[in-house]
């Protein structure tokens, strides 16, 4: 394998690796605040992507960009408040069933608003043909958004819930609600607020990636699924666990069409999971006994 | 023998609906109900399996594809050009295989459909032990995760390959001739005669889960479902039980696809979807999760009007809305609804 | 001897639950394990029946090693036992949780469940009338058909000790029996277990209610902060000195 084989894939692999840790640690931050697993997750990303197109016809690309980001935000919140926040200790298995119906309704009310066809954003940076050489490889500047974004992401959310008051409250929320509630924090809202902040990180990450992935009403799917695999593979719950995780499983994916037919490439990823979901479903680097204590 | 009451209705009610439609004749309604029945052994066996056994399932599409894409390409793949391979020649001495001509004059061979059955069923169970074993040891989320990538590999890998038709899938399958003159193929002379073994089978089957329900091996995965812990100190063997039923749910979904592939005359990788397995614990869930003629009736009822196309466009969005308001509002199903204990609900939720 | 604990430890993290506990259960004894609350008692049990792996140490039953055995292989050699928060199966009736400790000693299986065939059916109703036996014994076969989790608290009690009496087990391990009953009612536990005791069953029980224990039991061991601290005759156990300290506390002279 030549230098710049072996740069482009690993760059596709940290790029796709990286999008996939987002929709990871937008699972851990619902998870962590409500016990509850989002399968909606992935639609967030859609949906971001999607409504950016939409408003970059009448705003300018970075407007269209916030604009859609809040926009998802909003949705996300309505998502909880509609669906979630009335439940009366619901269990497992219905939690699971009503996110999954909410992943279909999304989908489906994409695919009339839209309908079926690919779009994009344009890049942000040139055009389709624009190159930059990185590491011996040539890859769209693009890709550089990409990372870049999700990585000051990344350290934006590690900052927010290490150092700022509404962070250290859903932390709190995370360890013990009940303890939390005592001690004057609002559950309700923090789960309104974590639910917003995963579809906000999601529809951002929607927007970068939307150019060199393009955008269609039925990439929700596979995205959530990716997103859990990285979830649990870094141990659900933890979020510098999941950017691990995420670029691992981005390599692994890389990488492995250099082996395998392209068709089979989604068949690795969910074969990985269920090879955690067997082998070691605490995750790399989750702790055995904790998770045996948590109520799935 | 009062449990099998409601049973003796369906009978009837499968006879009654067929004079009904010659007498109206709207015998072109006799194919979406026999697809329905097919469908209906799929979500009996599910009924079971996350009603009874307490365990949910997200990729039993995956089991009826794994039957009818197996049965279909048995059916379908020419063997000739294998004739002098040894075990294509066992086969044949065994009387496996069928040979004709196609339209244009040349020679095929195919596997016999019964034998293609078998064969397909007896793959449907060792996949189904061999990913049972270590599924059934998860739980909740991870238990869901797991079944939905197994049907996603199912799908992937019918799309991947030549031999499954990628993404056409299988035609021209052919009939499966049950006795002299009895097939089960889309003919439409032997409509009538189709629509009745369909059903038959879903009687047949209905009738041997009611009695297991009712049996001995019932009554432990009732235990296992309701108090997992105390189940197997009291000397059940949990882990074995849930995968017999998850074997017992996946061998009829296998069944259901095979025939009705044969009944279409083709499979397609939908039928391996996401979707389509949302479809049936949609269904289970609106039924009532233990509850077989729930989902029985409510499975009949939702799958031909999806069938006749009364959901348009909206097909998909319908079975998900089904399942969020059924979840929210109903947990155990339409027909367990107590309505003054919902509105009761729904006022308390004011305060 | 029935039942043989050797140096049983279990830690969970960083706590010791049960630590370095040694007694042994002979045939035909009532012995109970008395100690504090967060004395490692039920952890004990769960370790017993095999609910939990010991973290180290052995457990033999009727000379069979059992530590790390899946606790349906333990039940069916002769090992019942009832919750300390009871756990009754929710959804069936009572008679339907009776019958189903009587899972270990019948036979039919799915193929035969399925086929509905004569001998199950024979085996049915032999198994339902065992259940109604059961209940009769314990004075609720009128609550046969109620459903189970709906029933009063020393009613659902009951329909527990009458599931584990079904298994015919050789060895029965009763987690707090008396928990939440009056007087009387405990009067009556104590008379059912010496009762079945003289049929031949071995019981272990783990409970507070003094009277209960002092009154039936052959042998007690006392534990504290998972390790067992004293073992004897009641006798011996109430003039013993460490368990008046765990219990009373010091006496501060």
């Amino acid at each position: 394998m030549t230098l710049e084989l072996f740069s482009q894939y690993l760059l596709a692999g940290i790029t796709y690796g990286i999008i996939y840790a987002i929709v990871g640690i937008g699972f851990n931050i619902i998870y962590n605040t409500t016990g509850i697993i989002n399968f909606a997750q992935g639609e967030f990303v859609m949906l971001g992507g999607m409504i950016a197109i939409s408003m970059h016809q009448w705003l300018p690309l970075p407007l269209a960009i916030v604009a859609a980001v809040l926009l998802v935000m909003l949705i996300g919140a309505l998502v909880e408040i509609l669906f979630i926040r009335w439940l009366d200790r619901p269990s497992v298995l219905r939690m699971i069933i009503i996110t999954i119906g909410i992943s279909i309704l999304v989908r489906e009310a994409a695919l009339h608003i839209w309908g079926e066809g690919v779009r994009s954003l344009p890049y942000f940076v040139g055009n389709e043909i624009t190159t930059v050489r990185i590491l011996g490889a040539r890859v769209s500047p693009q890709v550089l958004w990409v990372i870049g974004v999700c990585t000051v992401m990344v350290l934006a959310l590690s900052l927010f819930f290490k150092y700022t008051l509404q962070g250290k409250k859903m932390q709190a929320c995370a360890a013990n609600r009940v303890a939390a509630t005592l001690c004057g924090i609002s559950t309700k809202n923090m789960v309104t607020l974590s639910f917003m902040l995963s579809a906000g990180i999601g529809a951002l990450a929607g927007c970068v990636m939307s150019p060199i992935t393009y955008t269609q009403y039925d990439i929700g799917t596979g995205l959530a699924i990716k997103g859990f695999t990285v979830a649990i593979l870094g141990g659900l719950g933890s979020s510098m666990a999941a950017v691990a995780a995420g670029l691992l499983l981005g390599l692994i994916e890389s990488f492995s069409v250099s082996v395998v037919p392209l068709a089979f490439q989604d068949a690795i990823s969910i074969s990985l999971l269920l090879a955690i979901l067997f082998l070691r479903p605490h995750g790399l680097f989750g702790n055995k006994d904790a998770a045996d204590l948590k109520e799935f | 023998m009062k449990r099998h009451l409601p049973l003796g209705l369906l009978v009837l009610a499968i006879i009654g609906v067929q004079l009904l439609t010659r007498a109206t004749d709207t015998a072109f309604y006799l194919t979406p109900l026999t697809m329905t029945a097919y469908y209906s052994l799929v979500i009996v066996g599910l009924c079971l399996l996350m009603g009874y056994a307490g365990q949910i399932s997200l990729g039993h599409a995956g089991f009826f594809a794994i039957g009818g894409y197996l049965s279909a390409m048995l059916t379908t793949k020419n063997l000739v050009p294998f004739k002098d391979n040894s075990l294509i020649s066992l086969c044949d001495e065994l009387g496996l295989l069928v040979h004709g001509q196609d339209m244009f004059g040349s020679a095929f061979t195919h596997v016999q459909p019964w034998a293609a059955c078998v064969c397909a069923v007896l793959v449907t169970i060792v996949v189904a032990y061999a990913i049972g074993i270590p599924v059934l040891k998860l739980k909740g989320h991870y238990l869901a995760m797991a079944t939905l990538g197994f049907g996603i590999i199912v799908y992937r890998l019918a799309l991947a390959f030549p031999l499954f038709g990628e993404a056409d899938g299988i035609s021209d399958v052919p009939g499966f001739p049950i006795l002299p003159g009895l097939a089960v193929s889309g003919d439409f002379s032997s409509r009538v005669s189709n629509y009745y073994l369909a059903w038959g089978m879903v009687a047949l089957a209905v009738w041997l889960l009611v009695n297991l329900i009712h049996s001995r091996v019932g009554r432990a995965l009732k235990a296992i479902h309701g108090a997992e812990g105390a189940a197997n100190a009291t000397g059940i063997n949990t882990s074995r039980y849930k995968l017999n039923t998850f074997v017992l749910s996946a061998v009829l979904a296998s069944i259901a696809g095979i025939f009705l592939t044969h009944y279409n005359g083709g499979i397609g990788p939908s039928e391996a979807g996401i979707m389509k397995s949302v479809r049936y614990v949609a269904i289970v869930a609106i039924g009532g999760m233990a509850n077989l003629w729930g989902a029985l009736t409510m499975g009949a009822l939702l799958n031909i009007m999806s069938l006749r196309g009364m959901f348009g466009s909206y097909d998909d969005a319908v079975f998900g809305a089904i399942l969020i308001v059924i979840m929210l509002f109903a947990p155990q199903g339409l027909l367990g609804i107590s309505l003054p204990a919902a509105f009761k609900r729904i006022l308390r939720r004011g305060e | 001897m029935l039942l043989e604990i050797n140096n049983l430890s279990r830690r969970f993290g960083g706590l010791q639950a049960v630590s370095d506990a040694s007694f042994s259960v002979s045939q035909g004894m009532i012995k109970a394990v008395i100690g504090p609350n967060g004395a490692g008692k039920t952890t004990l049990f769960n370790l017993i029946s095999g609910t939990l792996p010991p973290s180290s140490g052995a457990i033999h039953f009727k000379g069979q090693p059992i530590h790390g055995l899946p606790p349906w292989r333990i039940a069916r050699l002769g090992m019942a036992r009832t919750y300390q928060n009871i756990k009754l199966y929710p959804g069936m009736t009572a008679l339907e949780n009776v019958m189903v400790g009587r899972h270990c000693r019948s036979r039919a299986g799915f193929i035969s469940g399925m086929l509905s065939l004569p001998w199950t059916k024979k085996e049915e109703n032999a198994s339902r009338a065992v259940a109604m036996e059961l209940l009769a014994l314990l004075d609720i076969a009128d609550l046969a058909e109620v459903e189970a989790t709906s029933l009063a608290f020393g009613q659902q009690r009951a329909v527990e000790f009458a599931r584990a009496l079904a298994m015919e087990p050789e060895l029965l391990l009763l987690d707090e029996p008396a928990a939440g009953l009056n007087i009387y009612e405990t009067a009556e536990v104590a008379r059912l277990i010496t009762k079945i005791n003289g049929q031949g069953i071995t019981v272990l029980l783990v409970e507070h209610d003094m009277s209960l224990v002092m009154d039936i039991s052959h042998e007690i061991a006392v534990l504290s902060f998972g390790e067992k601290i004293a073992e004897g005759t009641p006798a011996e156990i109430q003039h013993n000195k460490e368990v008046i300290r765990i219990y009373l506390g010091e006496d501060d002279a």
